[in-house]
């Protein structure tokens, strides 16, 4: 099955403000992770995004679409990025999230992939 | 994924429900083990004969094992239909399933009573006071999420096991003190809820011979359920534990129980069930009230405290430090924990606090304490208690 596991984790008002060595730290923390899941031949994809302040959110109401800044809600974690893997099952998939680095500051959620059935994308 | 769980489910319940029905009637076999063996292989082969694909087969060898006495051809009958596995592991494997942490709380509770208890929907659903259809569809969401969301359908593998069996004994207490302690519902569907939780304990014990905490849990509904009948007065009002009428605890319940422990205890891994039953064992094998002992409770509480740390341990440790130094001494213990607030909305609390006070012969802080008692409990029995010793700390003052 397939799982993607969405990564929110508290974010800095000012990504300048973590020192530069905590942030190799990190980088060094979450390459190790990528590398095991591409061993392991369990990766599909996997992306870090740029924090919310960029986000830009897009709805389209009575025909016209409406663009605003940012996300909708202030919450104190943001999707920061996200892993999209291969795995057996649940339990596989939960003892990956437990192994992501920002699973330690803040919450993984694990979504399994719903695999519609192929006539929807025909 | 869901094909293995719905077939399992399938499978397993027959002889499962076997299981549940004769051993409350019969008692526990004499080899349990054996017994389910025995059970799952004739369940197999009635499967097998029903297996309409396979009937010439199963004629066959049914005629095989109308001669056959050994074993092994049993066996062999058995593993003749390619994707039957054995029941005994089918069940284990369910139970792990219907209490997967990735579950919500109250669908574990619901799944392992509808799925492996021998309880309807319409049961389930009255003893936890939810209607019908929201149970229904709390079931529904569970079974979709299983199939869904991948949640495996086996035995957790080492390093997760002693996780995964807390959350499965957890459910398995939780349904028992739904059942026993419960601050609502009718009488009777409350003890079916503790006859349950006690017959898959059973079940789990009977598979998991070596889990310390499995053993200790079954020994501690055990030895509370033995008190059962002596802790309701006629007009059902709750009779302490003091004030029982010994005679009428379940002497083979208490024996049982006990047995359960000591077994527990010596593998060496206590936990928190074992270290609870151990108490309740304690308390049920004092031939009076004033036989307990209670310096052996105070230890058994500092060893729970130490293990698994909580504020309700804590008020329990200082009721047993009452009992073994004397009212003032536990007095201490109570009002310090008072200060910290986390017990503030728990009756137990106050209402201990009470009778120490009254011990004392503190009647007016003793009746404060009882009036806060009594507007945090619900339970008519406990009320109908409360009231009666709020009274009597005023009467004469």
């Amino acid at each position: 099955m397939q799982y993607l596991l969405l990564i929110y984790t508290p974010e800095l008002p000012n990504q300048a403000d973590i020192p530069p060595e905590v942030f190799q730290q990190q980088l060094a923390e979450y390459d190790a992770f990528t590398k095991e899941t591409r061993d392991r031949g369990l990766m599909l994809a996997g992306e870090a995004l740029q924090p919310t302040e960029t986000a830009t959110s897009v709805r389209v109401r009575d025909g016209s679409t409406l663009v605003t800044d940012g996300p909708f809600a202030e919450t104190k974690e943001a999707l920061g990025g996200f892993y999209l893997l291969e795995c057996k099952d649940l339990d596989e998939a939960i003892e990956l999230a437990a192994k992501i680095p920002g699973a330690r500051q803040g919450t993984i959620e694990v979504r399994p992939i719903w695999q519609l059935p192929e006539t929807y994308g025909a | 994924m869901t094909g293995d769980f719905d077939r399992a489910e399938e499978a397993v319940q027959d002889a499962f429900v076997t299981a549940l029905e004769r051993w409350p009637v019969d008692g526990l076999p004499a080899n349990p083990g054996a017994w389910i063996t025995t059970t799952a292989r004739n369940r197999a082969i009635d499967h097998l004969r029903r297996d309409r694909r396979l009937v010439e087969k199963a004629e066959l060898l049914g005629r095989e094992t109308a001669m056959a006495s050994d074993a092994d051809d049993v066996e062999r009958l058995v593993e003749a239909r390619d994707e039957m596995t054995p029941l005994q592991d089918d069940r284990l494997r369910l139970i792990f399933t219907c209490c997967h942490p990735a579950l919500p709380a109250d669908a574990r509770v619901a799944l392992t009573l509808r799925t492996l208890g021998g309880l309807t929907t319409p049961e389930i659903a009255r003893a936890f006071l939810v209607p019908e259809p929201t149970l229904a569809q709390r079931l529904v969401r569970a079974k979709r999420k299983i199939r869904d969301a991948g949640i495996p359908y086996r035995v957790p593998p080492d390093h997760l096991l002693a996780d995964r069996l807390d959350g499965v004994l957890r459910v398995l207490y939780l349904v028992f003190n739904e059942g026993y302690a419960a601050s609502r519902g009718d009488a009777l569907v409350r003890q079916e809820l503790c006859a349950e939780a006690i017959r898959l304990a059973r079940v789990l014990v009977t598979l998991m011979p070596d889990e310390p905490e499995a053993l200790g849990l079954l020994a501690l509904m055990l030895l509370h359920d033995a008190r059962r009948d002596a802790r309701k007065a006629e007009d059902g009002s709750l009779v302490l534990l003091e004030d029982q009428e010994r005679g009428r605890w379940d002497r083979a319940r208490i024996a049982e129980g006990a047995a359960l422990v000591d077994r527990a205890l010596r593998m060496g891994r206590p936990g928190a069930y074992q270290l609870q039953a151990a108490i309740a064992a304690l308390h049920d094998e004092a031939a009076t009230p004033s036989d307990t002992d209670w310096p052996q409770i105070v230890a058994l509480y500092a060893a729970l405290a130490s293990l698994e740390p909580s504020p309700i341990v804590e008020l329990n440790r200082a009721v047993a430090i009452a009992m073994a130094e004397g009212p003032a001494a536990g007095l201490d213990r109570i009002d310090a924990l008072a200060a910290t607030g986390s017990l503030s909305e728990y009756p137990y609390l106050h209402s201990s606090r009470a009778d120490l006070l009254r011990r004392l012969g503190r009647r007016d802080d003793a009746a404060a304490a009882y009036r806060r008692a009594l507007e945090l409990t619900e339970n008519a029995a406990e009320r109908r208690f409360l009231t009666g010793r709020l009274a009597e700390v005023t009467r004469l003052s």
